[in-house]
């Protein structure tokens, strides 16, 4: 199986982004935004078609737009009220724009079907540099703020009079999210990006109380279901981002049924 | 020392605390009274340096109020404050400890050890292997009590640690508090709904209402007289069997009192 350049890179850059989203996703489950980070990879799909329709790499388009949308997301913070609806509303529209953005656009199917639904078999050498540059960043800015992002998430009140700047790090963060948002959506596609980012990190809570030994088993988790659900996808031909999305919900099913 | 000279706080167009002056001496138990909305947590944020004054100063052990000061804890109302996460209380404590500061969320030994002293310090020890989720209401306060205890701060604002908590566990909490505050040498402020509990532990009591501020002695302050003045009418103390009764004709006085 790995005889093959593109299986290869499948694995490289399915590796790459697992582990990336499985940090970041760990912090996203713990502050309660998981909805914000799908919203932000259905923003991410109209930048990914505007992007193609200006002839821009669908890649640059979705990441800047999506940095754009976590940014502006964490500025606005709690006064977002009623926040469910305001992002559900965001994300339908966003969803919208991009289908309207591919009618004009010509090798439609393909096309879309790559954004929506991911294509890991399709990434090629250029887009796994730029995946590794991408979690180079994103985790070195994490690694930064982990400690204050924690306490403000766990503690915010505490945390704000101890001098840890709520809205500041809330902005970093979801601009992180953004980040990773554009790299998932490269693997398993705009829809499923709640695979990768949400499903181990939820997973790994429900098995450990503690936090650093958490975090790593979520990007373990995350990386054992991109390769697994790769390694199906070449013996059965069944798509790999079905696979992945099946092994997420199924490990988080099972850890549900273990008692705590 | 903790000083107030001649201090407005204006929110929303209304002053909360208009020109008040006072002070607190140093490893005193003041207990914190008054309506809901008089104005004691506003205070404790102006004391953090969270809320901004429309006059005056507030000096705190010499050094005006700022933001990020180590030497308060503050402990926040709980049912604003923690998720309902699966973190459990050590590795919530340990993040804490050292939450303002860049970097991983790492505990090296020192660490371990201030954040289990601090648990030792509130008969805790059990929480910290115990998931925040997992944790009952009396469980929950005295978690943040440590929280509050991390840094060795030289004073504790505890923003009403005695809600949803049952009489004997409310004495227990009070009989914690008055032993750190000996233990730790503490200037411990404490917003409190009912005066009766803290009769016998607090050295003073400052009672808020309507902007205004007064502090004292429980003799001193809570008699018909003084509270007449300060909610601007007729207010009846009555004092029978240890325990001190407010009451009022007028119907949202009475509303407003009945807690006193």
């Amino acid at each position: 199986m790995l005889d093959y350049d593109f299986m290869r890179h499948a694995f490289l850059a399915a590796g790459i982004v697992a582990v990336l989203a499985g940090f970041v996703g760990y912090f996203l489950v713990l502050r309660g935004q998981a909805f914000a980070g799908h919203a932000l990879s259905h923003v991410g799909f109209a930048g990914a078609t505007g992007a193609v329709l200006l002839g821009v790499s669908p890649l640059a388009g979705m990441l800047g737009v999506t940095v754009l949308g976590g940014v502006l997301m964490g500025a606005l913070g709690e006064k977002l009220a009623e926040r469910d609806i305001a992002i559900g509303v965001i994300l339908t529209m966003s969803l919208g724009l991009g289908l309207l953005f591919l009618h004009f656009f010509t090798s439609y199917a393909t096309a879309a079907t790559a954004l929506l639904f991911g294509d890991v078999l399709g990434v090629d050498l250029p887009t796994i540099y730029s995946l590794l540059g991408l979690a180079a960043l994103s985790l070195g800015i994490l690694g930064l703020i982990a400690r204050p992002l924690l306490f403000a998430s766990l503690n915010p009140e505490l945390a704000e009079a101890k001098g840890v700047s709520l809205r500041g790090l809330g902005l970093v963060f979801l601009g992180i999210v953004g980040l990773t948002t554009a790299a998932c959506a490269q693997i398993v596609g705009v829809l499923l990006v709640f695979a990768l980012m949400v499903g181990p990190a939820a997973t790994a809570q429900r098995l450990s109380t503690r936090l650093a030994p958490g975090l790593v088993l979520a990007a373990g988790i995350a990386l054992a279901e991109a390769w697994a659900g790769i390694a199906l996808s070449y013996y059965t031909d069944w798509p790999a981002s079905f696979w992945i999305s099946a092994l997420s919900g199924g490990m988080y099913l099972l850890s549900l049924s273990r008692r705590r | 020392m903790i000083s107030l000279q001649n201090v407005t706080i204006t929110r929303g167009g209304q002053d909360v605390l208009r020109d008040i002056s006072l002070a607190f001496r140093d490893s005193e138990f003041v207990g914190v009274l008054g309506p809901n909305g008089a104005g004691k947590t506003t205070l404790f944020r102006a004391i953090l340096g969270l809320q901004p004054l429309s006059a005056g100063r507030i000096e705190v052990f010499g050094a005006p109020a700022r933001r990020g000061n180590q030497d308060i804890g503050y402990m926040p109302q709980t049912r604003s404050t923690l998720p309902p996460s699966n973190i459990c209380g050590f590795d919530v404590l340990a993040n804490a400890a050292r939450g303002h500061e860049f970097g991983l969320p790492l505990s090296g030994r020192r660490l371990r050890e201030e954040v289990m002293a601090a648990l030792e310090d509130v008969d805790g020890v059990e929480l910290a292997a115990r998931p925040l989720a997992r944790l009952s209401g009396g469980q929950r306060q005295r978690l943040l009590l440590a929280t509050a205890l991390l840094g060795a701060p030289k004073l504790l604002l505890l923003d009403e640690p005695l809600i949803s908590l049952d009489p004997a566990a409310q004495a227990a909490m009070i009989a914690l508090i008055a032993r750190l505050r000996r233990t730790r040498n503490l200037t411990v402020l404490f917003a409190a709904h009912d005066i009766n509990p803290l009769l016998a532990s607090m050295d003073r009591v400052l009672y808020l209402s309507g902007g205004h501020a007064a502090l004292g002695t429980v003799d001193e302050v809570i008699t018909s007289e003084g509270l007449s003045k300060l909610y601007g009418s007729e207010i009846e103390v009555l004092r029978a069997g240890g325990r001190i009764f407010v009451l009022s004709d007028r119907p949202d006085a009475h509303n407003m009192c009945d807690h006193a």
